[in-house]
């Protein structure tokens, strides 16, 4: 970061004046002065006025600043629109146009301007100012500004203004040549959530090639390596809930793209290879849908998703049950070659929609009110997209619990599952549920893969990189019971962050599959078999 | 499911071994004399691009007979065989990288893609690569362990169907994403390419590329000869009673999982062998033929030329590869549609393939 010399040079004037105690009021030879010709005259006025710390200082620097600071007869005006006022004393007064002297600031002046007013903002009445003031000297404090801290942190009554301020004179102070002030740099460093602190504390550890520690003072590094552990310690909670929160999301996103998989797969036995496209045209629906909402509703563009919601759960049934009555159903009992028809529909929908929208990415915004998230301090953020998907995994997941067990096509599903022969000696329709429940189960997945949108790239191969993961699901979830499903995606979410860490994404994966490989050896059934006499399918 | 056809007596017929016999003699000899002997003016001269081709499309028709006796025989679908053939390939890859020497780019003894990692000595795993015998042993052992271990658990848990078919496809899935990582030590998603020799022959040299062709074409004819006697003996009728009836097979006093897991360990043992021949002669591995896309394709081309008949797989391999050099030539975007439309059109209307067709027509 280049920071201006003036700044710092302002800031060190500002300490100097201070460190004699001298407490300016805004006297009038002083403002005389940053209305005269000569600049060191301007500079030495600023000087003083930072070194009184005193925050009504601010509007007339600032008022210097933005060039509405004039001479009228020799007295100093401040310009507001129309208005005018005197700047010493504030009464309003006449400042015809013509009688205006301009006061000329070059970049010295301004630099020195800009370092002047943020550093009287520690010291401003208004609590949020100073609040701001502090957190951005934390952020990056200089050697030059460590009297000026200490002067504003004797004055300052507000806890959290003195905690930045700690932290900023902590990260001074750990640099000083006296051990005692390191030590307690290193301790203040320890309560605070400064985001470098970390790094510092770490170097402080470290042993140079030679062997010996860069910090040579053991009391230094004791209470460094405590600092660390605190801080270690009180990230801990907010980093669990982020890996909980990003594993929760994942196995939402998990279960939208295999709930539909699991029950086609309970129902009919076979597993569609096409599936993954489902995801897929329900993510191109939704850019369909933002598409249609910028030509025709831009005032309604935040809206879009809760179109495209049912519009991507039709889109994708519909292709679901086209698929069904003109493929699938001639391959009954042959659920080999029914998934590698699946594969070559699959194939040719990704070839359409390549043709189609082209080979590229297509972007989907989110809505406002999706973006941006909460924030649970140590640098962790909840995005709102992924806790909206959360939800609406939960709201699909109940969807589905009503239709399986509340409808009488869901009876049909339930029974067909169990006994697809007894089920039609019951006279229950079975190629009529078959083709329904695929539209249902395609037709989830067309709304995972409007959520899918908000969170990743939509492009033609967006159903391929998910597809392995959902049959991992389903395999270890089992079949026919929605609990599973969702105990399967959730448990394989949460699984995969917490690998993350300590593997890298890539090993974790491959872990996951060790796993699953391993469970099913005990449970072949997945997770929640169907009780019944299905030893033999 | 329709069972295909069993092997009849058609495999020992005169004709039979007429083709065999003609097919050996144009792969050792005329197609060798076609590329060495002539001139390159002479309109029978075959040029290297062809004679690789046609070296593919035979590693290709390996893969497939190790398929098809797997898939057309046991019944086993596997979404995974890509894996192994990329295993050989690999294998073959890393002896042909230290062959490479020190006329890499960076002129080190160190392949390429290590010197730019910073990588000073070799990962274990290295050790010994130089050797060609060594080579040789990895490519028989390690796709076959591989097979064996993740057979053996498959297998004992009973696992079949569709499940086994997702299962292997996820194994691949998983090694792919490992292969795409630098740290793994195997070039990452750039793999292994620029050969320079094998066994100190220049693979330019189009003596070396005819004599690659040549192996190829005895590996096929071999592997052809040994399916053919795996699935005549009674090893062979046992493995297709239990893709018929396997409870049926087990409740008759056989051990299913043990023949199971003999055809998949031999079927990846093959498809390890093809994967090696194919390294050397197109000059590249890396990690995008352990795609399962890769792999679901070689299960298109045993069923476009007919699941349980051998030659079937031969020829679906060449039909399916024939078809994709043309498409991707000549128009890029329908090769997806034509394959898809093939895998539709094929499982739906052709479940006995080419050779289906063949034999309705005999009768």
């Amino acid at each position: 970061m280049t920071r201006p010399k003036w700044y710092r040079l302002a800031a060190i004037a500002f300490l100097l004046l201070a460190s004699l105690g001298r407490a300016f009021a805004i006297d009038g030879e002083t403002a005389k002065q940053l209305g005269a010709e000569d600049g060191d005259a301007k500079l030495a006025a600023i000087q003083r006025l930072v070194g009184a710390a005193d925050p009504a200082a601010i509007p007339l620097l600032k008022a210097l600043q933005d060039d509405a600071l004039v001479l009228v007869k020799g007295r100093l005006v401040i310009i507001d629109g129309d208005k005018a006022k005197d700047a010493l004393s504030g009464a309003s007064v006449d400042a015809p146009a013509d009688q205006r002297e301009a006061i000329t600031v070059n970049n010295r002046i301004r630099a020195a301007l800009d370092g002047a007013i943020a550093s009287l903002k520690l010291v401003s009445p208004d609590r949020a100012e100073r609040v701001a003031a502090a957190r951005a000297v934390a952020g990056d404090p200089s050697d030059e500004m460590l009297p000026l801290i200490k002067t504003a942190l004797s004055k300052e009554t507000d806890d959290e203004v003195k905690r930045w301020l700690n932290q900023a004179r902590a990260l001074v102070e750990i640099k000083n040549s006296d051990p005692a002030l390191r030590r307690a740099a290193a301790k203040l460093l320890g309560v605070g959530d400064i985001p470098q602190a970390k790094q510092i504390l770490g170097k402080l550890l470290e042993k140079n090639p030679a062997g010996s520690f860069i910090e040579a003072d053991a009391g230094v590094r004791d209470e460094a390596s405590n600092a660390l552990r605190a801080i270690e310690r009180r990230a801990l909670m907010p980093q669990i809930v982020a890996t909980l929160f990003s594993g929760l999301s994942l196995g939402s996103v998990l279960l939208l793209a295999a709930l539909g998989l699991a029950i086609t797969f309970g129902l009919m036995g076979i597993i569609n290879m096409a599936h993954g496209e489902m995801l897929m045209l329900g993510a191109y629906t939704t850019y369909v849908a933002q598409s249609l909402f910028r030509a025709y509703l831009p005032g309604w563009l935040d809206w879009y998703i809760v179109a495209a919601v049912p519009m991507a759960f039709a889109v994708a049934a519909l292709v679901g049950i086209a698929l069904e009555r003109l493929v699938i159903r001639f391959l009954y009992g042959r659920p080999l070659e029914t998934l590698l028809t699946t594969w070559g529909i699959s194939l040719m929908l990704t070839q359409s929609v390549r043709s189609l929208f082209g080979a590229q990415n297509v972007e989907v915004a989110n809505p406002s009110w999706m973006s941006g998230g909460f924030n649970l301090g140590a640098d962790v953020v909840l995005p709102y997209n992924r806790v909206v998907i959360i939800f609406f995994a939960a709201f699909v997941v109940f969807l589905v619990w009503l239709f399986l067990s509340r409808t009488r096509l869901g009876l049909y599903v339930r029974a067909v599952t169990q006994n697809r022969t007894m089920a039609d000696c019951m006279g229950i329709p079975t190629p009529r549920v078959d083709w329904m429940t695929f539209g249902l189960g395609s037709g989830i997945a067309g709304l995972g893969g409007v959520a899918l949108s908000q969170i990743g790239n939509v492009g033609p191969d967006l159903g391929q990189s998910y597809i392995v993961d959902s049959f991992m699901v389903v395999v270890l979830g089992g079949v026919g019971q929605l609990a599973g499903t969702i105990i399967a995606a959730v448990g394989l979410g949460e699984i995969n962050k917490f690998l993350e860490p300590f593997t890298g994404a890539v090993l974790g994966k491959i872990f996951v599959l060790i796993i699953i490989i391993l469970f099913i050896q005990k449970r072949p059934q997945g997770l929640f078999a169907l009780k019944g006499r299905m030893a033999e399918s | 499911m329709d069972a295909p056809a069993m092997p009849d007596n058609s495999f020992y017929s005169r004709q039979a071994w007429l083709i065999l016999g003609l097919f050996a003699a144009v792969v050792l000899f005329v197609i060798p004399a076609l590329r060495l002997a002539l001139p390159p003016d002479n309109p029978l001269h075959l040029s290297d691009y062809y004679l690789l081709m046609l070296g593919k499309f035979m590693c290709y028709a390996i893969v497939a007979l190790a398929m098809d006796l797997i898939w057309g025989y046991a019944g086993i679908l596997s979404l995974g065989h890509g894996l192994f053939f990329a295993l050989g390939g690999y294998s073959m890859g890393m002896y042909l990288m230290r062959e490479i020497g020190a006329e890499g780019q960076y002129r080190s003894l160190m392949p390429d893609f290590m010197v730019f990692l910073d990588w000073k000595e070799f990962p274990w795993y290295w050790a010994g690569t130089e050797y060609f015998s060594l080579a040789l042993l990895k490519i028989l052992l390690v796709p076959s362990l591989l097979a064996l271990i993740f057979g053996w658990f498959a297998f004992r848990s009973r696992i079949k169907g569709v499940y086994f078919s997702i299962i292997t496809q996820a194994l691949t899935f998983a090694f792919m994403l490992l292969f795409f990582r630098n740290d793994t030590g195997f070039g990452g998603n750039n793999g292994f390419t620029d050969f320079k020799r094998i066994l100190g022959f220049s693979l330019a040299h189009p003596g070396t590329r005819v004599a690659l062709f040549a192996i190829t074409g005895l590996a096929l004819i071999l592997t052809l000869l040994l399916c053919r006697y795996v699935v005549l003996s009674k090893f062979g009728r046992v493995l297709a009673a239990l893709r018929d009836a396997e409870s049926r097979t087990m409740f008759s006093g056989y051990n299913t999982r043990d023949y199971k897991l003999f055809a998949w360990t031999l079927s990846a043992l093959l498809c390890g062998i093809a994967g090696a021949l194919y390294v050397p002669q197109v000059g590249i591995i890396n990690p995008s033929e352990m795609s399962p896309a890769n792999s679901i394709e070689i299960a298109i081309w045993v069923a476009v030329g007919g699941r349980g008949t051998l030659a079937g797989a031969i020829l679906g391999a060449a039909i399916v590869n024939g078809a994709k050099s043309y498409f991707t030539v000549a128009w890029p975007e329908f090769w997806l549609y034509f394959l898809g439309a093939l895998f539709v059109v094929v499982t739906l209307y052709l479940p006995n393939g080419v050779m289906g067709l063949a034999r309705r027509r005999e009768r």
